[in-house]
């Protein structure tokens, strides 16, 4: 019986020929990662194991990037605890704020991330490597201290779900759209600790940043990994960054799916997801009259090149409505200064939008730019939930970057076409 | 997580899809421990629930418990505030084992939460699994654990799993 590209992965690291749905592994990984909101419970969880070191220093990451630039005095406490571990630990990879990114968008830029490898952080969102042909979930602190200490973690081998995407991509749409339309077809829980593999012609022609995008939201739909198949784009991407050597895995053509689902992009309009559920989408056209308070741009999910260049693109020679504040969130500091070099930056703060050093910041209604109650925001975030983004009685709907900026312009949710054509 | 135990309290019913953003709002996420998290356990759900909550209360809730974010504050909040067991449909999978990880008792019993109602009176039996309305005086057989999560609660929780294997090495390399 031939496997599927998860479970090749999870055979190799579990240092087994073949694995099946269901059984349970113990797996080495490749890398463990918290951040400033997991880490501290994840250190303390560490020390009460009676471990002393973690097992390699060059594969335990912390990443300080969701309340910071510290918020306050609870959050400068956290991120110091981080600082000290870090040094006390001899972590080779630890970032301070200027240098920092959001996690999920600077693991893979820095080269730390490759295809078949296995990764473990305390974020929901780790699922994001999947777009490099890795298998990444998210765990919670205390597993992630046994990750720390032991190099290894507990898995159960999930089924895998296929998605297969077909059909000419039309102008507007991308990664976001698709992964949207997606969890608005199978739910939330549609993939619940499943595997969700994502190929077919659309998703190989598709760009890196793109397939990051919707690996992220795999979590959105209740998987544990979303995953796509490394390919010469991927080999293209990771030119110069990567450090160590890695390995091009792909399923069997028997591999066995529990589920296979075909997406036709053909007609696809961008995609919108409505308060308080990521599942809750519907086709701009169809979202109607939604004024809106605030635009958030960026995120581990839409952070990245791509998002930012759409953005821009969109907001070039326009004006952000006057009744909205449009923020600019980028992923890294690196994406930040190609911003600067391409002229983006211009851009943005000539159009009337506040642009951001790289920060979780308002996608978790941490700081910069939480909402009031009775407001209203479209975000290129992941999620929407109920006070996600601040007061309860606040609302996120989620869209795409060429959604979000054509909002900003029009100060209500509309097609991007309206704006800029 | 102790086995053998036998909860007693009163339910508190909720739908399906409670995320760990409802059950702690980011905003609190600096804070760590049971205690500072407790009191705002499901406040934007339901802003009564806190204050109301007797130890020894259980939440019952529809398909997907604990949905979203990875944070295990989402468990020690639930934790903190008294509440001794949640039964659910189902739940999400990273609340899943961040439960058993930090000694947060859970059952999967769809129809158990069909038949309760908030404010009824329910007895759990963790080593059995069973879950038995006291008010309408119906009995209901829990998903048992799989193998792995008993080995790990049998050896009290991840941490001490850790622990002894962290022990045993030592020893080995020594
Ligand atoms: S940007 Fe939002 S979803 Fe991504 S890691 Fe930060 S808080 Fe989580």
């Amino acid at each position: 019986m031939g496997q599927t590209l998860t479970e090749k992965i999870l055979a190799a690291h579990a240092g087994r020929e073949e694995v099946h749905p269901g059984e349970l592994l113990n797996v080495k990984v490749d890398l463990a990662l918290a951040n400033d909101v997991t880490a501290p419970l994840a250190i303390e969880a560490f020390r009460s194991m009676g471990a002393e070191r973690v097992f390699h220093p060059g594969k335990v990451v912390l990443v300080p990037d969701h309340f910071t630039p510290a918020r306050d005095i609870a959050a400068a406490r956290n991120c110091a605890l981080l600082r000290e571990f870090a040094r006390e630990q001899g972590l080779e990879f630890y970032y301070e704020v200027g240098r920092v990114g959001i996690e999920h968008v600077l693991l893979p830029e820095q080269g730390l991330v490759l295809p078949g490898d296995l990764v473990v952080g305390a974020d929901s969102h780790t699922c994001t490597y999947g777009a490099l042909g890795a298998f990444s979930t998210g765990v919670g602190s205390t597993d992630l201290a046994m990750a720390m200490a032991l190099g290894e973690v507990w898995l159960r081998v999930p089924e895998s779900m296929l998605f297969e995407y077909v059909g000419e991509l039309p102008r507007w749409i991308g990664g976001k759209d698709l992964i949207l339309h997606t969890i608005g077809r199978i739910g939330v829980d549609g993939a619940r600790y499943r595997a969700m593999e994502f190929t077919g012609p659309v998703v190989d022609a598709l760009s890196m940043d793109s397939r990051f995008t919707m690996a992220n939201m795999a979590v959105e739909a209740g998987a544990k990994n979303g995953i796509f198949r490394a390919d010469e784009k991927t080999r293209a991407w990771l030119e110069g960054r990567a450090r160590r050597s890695f390995q091009f895995l792909e399923s069997d053509p028997d591999a066995r799916y529990a589920e296979k689902i075909t997406v036709d992009v053909s007609k696809l309009e961008p995609q919108v997801a409505l308060p308080h559920l990521p599942s809750n989408v519907r086709p701009v056209s169809e979202v109607g009259t939604v004024e809106v308070d605030q635009v958030v741009i960026g995120s581990c999910t839409n952070g990245r090149l791509e998002d930012m260049e759409i953005a821009a693109s969109v907001l070039r020679g326009r004006k952000v409505h006057p009744r909205v504040r449009a923020m600019v969130f980028p992923g890294s500091q690196a994406v930040l200064l190609e911003m600067v070099r391409r002229g983006w930056m211009e851009v943005f703060l000539e159009a009337g939008a506040a642009v951001s050093t790289p920060t979780c910041g308002p996608c978790l209604g941490g700081h910069m730019g939480v909402l009031a109650e009775g407001e209203r925001a479209v975000a290129t975030t992941n999620r929407n939930f109920v006070g996600r983004m601040g007061h309860p009685g606040s609302e996120v709907y989620l869209s795409g970057p060429a959604v979000a900026a054509a909002s900003a312009v029009a100060g209500r949710i509309v097609h991007p076409e309206e704006v800029a054509g | 997580m102790s086995e053998g135990m036998v909860l007693e309290g009163n339910a508190w019913r909720y739908g399906r899809d409670i995320d760990t953003d409802v059950i702690i709002p980011a905003r609190y996420l600096t804070a760590t421990t049971p205690e500072e998290l407790g009191p705002h356990c499901l406040e934007d759900l339901d802003p009564e629930f806190a204050n109301k909550v007797q130890p020894g209360d259980i939440i019952v809730a529809e398909e997907n418990f604990g949905s979203g974010s990875s944070r295990e504050h989402a468990p020690l909040a639930i934790k903190g505030c008294g509440v001794s067991c949640v039964i659910a449909s189902s739940f999400a999978r990273i609340f899943y084992r961040n439960s058993i990880n930090v000694g947060l008792p859970i059952l999967e019993c769809p129809q158990a939460v069909k038949d309760v109602e908030t404010g009824h009176r329910l007895r759990v039996d963790l080593e059995a699994g069973t879950v038995e309305n006291l008010t309408t005086g119906n009995k209901f057989q829990a998903q048992p654990f799989p193998d792995f999560m008993r080995e790990i609660i049998s050896r009290g929780g991840l941490v001490e799993y850790v622990r002894e294997r962290l022990r045993e090495s030592k020893a080995g390399g020594a």
